[in-house]
């Protein structure tokens, strides 16, 4: 079984929780054995852009340490060989070139999504 | 019983959105024709099994807490879970043991457990089919 997950939501929770929940859940899947990759979309096209960083939230007396790393868990997937892909329609609109992005992830073209879907036994929308 | 296994992953928190209903009603369906059901509740999903829901009155409706009937969904839960077994199918719901951990919501109503993504992956491997509805 390969299963597909389709990230769209993108940074929903991640101060909270430290990471994107679906990103870290396909890590999860994938050290359970799942035979599983990614395809980011809508706005979560900006987890594989390079160079961002969180930093400095405190609350009063409180300060939050470990801020969420997205674009190293998709490098930590990328090397447990999940294959990373985006849509080039979604970063372009967004002003995203192919060079703004991490190393080893890939673009595909709205038209050919359905190509790709088919490569999978289910497809996972989150 | 049929031999059609279906999983579903939801991810709302209870009272939030019409997705949780509508994912109900799906359920409520797949419970009817007796066919084995999964469900995964990851996130705020892992609230609706909370068992300490209570239901209360409502003062704008004019209703004490037994006229108003509040929905519960731990006992839309149950209620799902005895009609899967009426029909000869069964409801084994799941809920990610993190997320219940960092929301506090570890007593749950009888008949769920508690689990792990890996849950999930077998939920799926064994199903004819797998519905995610995610929170957004």
């Amino acid at each position: 079984m390969k299963a597909l997950n389709v990230i769209e939501s993108a940074y929903r929770g991640t101060l909270e929780e430290q990471d994107d929940t679906i990103v870290w859940l396909t890590h999860a899947l994938k050290g359970a054995g799942a035979e599983i990759d990614v395809l980011l979309r809508g706005n979560a096209v900006n987890y594989i852009v390079a160079g961002q960083k969180v930093t400095g939230l405190s609350f009063g007396t409180r300060t939050q340490k470990h801020a969420p790393d997205i674009v190293g868990d998709i490098k930590g997937l990328i090397g447990k060989g999940v294959a990373v892909y985006y849509i080039a329609e979604d970063a372009s609109e967004r002003g995203l070139a192919d060079g703004d992005m991490i190393p080893g992830v890939n673009s595909v073209g709205r038209l050919a999504l359905a190509l790709l879907y088919d490569g999978y036994n289910q497809v996972w929308n989150w | 019983m049929t031999d059609t296994t279906l999983t579903f992953a939801l991810m709302d928190p209870p009272y939030e959105n019409a997705r949780t209903a509508t994912a109900f009603r799906l359920l409520d369906i797949a419970a009817r024709r007796g066919y084995k059901i999964n469900v995964f509740a990851y996130e705020g999903a892992v609230s609706l099994s909370f068992s300490r829901q209570t239901a209360h009155a409502n003062a704008v409706h004019g209703r004490d807490a037994a006229a108003e009937d509040h929905p519960l969904p731990k006992e839309w839960i149950a209620a799902l879970m005895a009609e899967a077994r009426a029909a000869g199918g069964a409801l084994d719901w799941v809920n990610c043991g993190l997320c219940v951990d960092e929301r506090g919501v570890g007593e749950a109503i009888d008949g769920t457990r508690r689990g792990t993504p890996a849950d999930f992956w077998n939920f799926a491997v064994a199903s004819n089919n797998t519905l995610v509805i995610p929170t957004k």
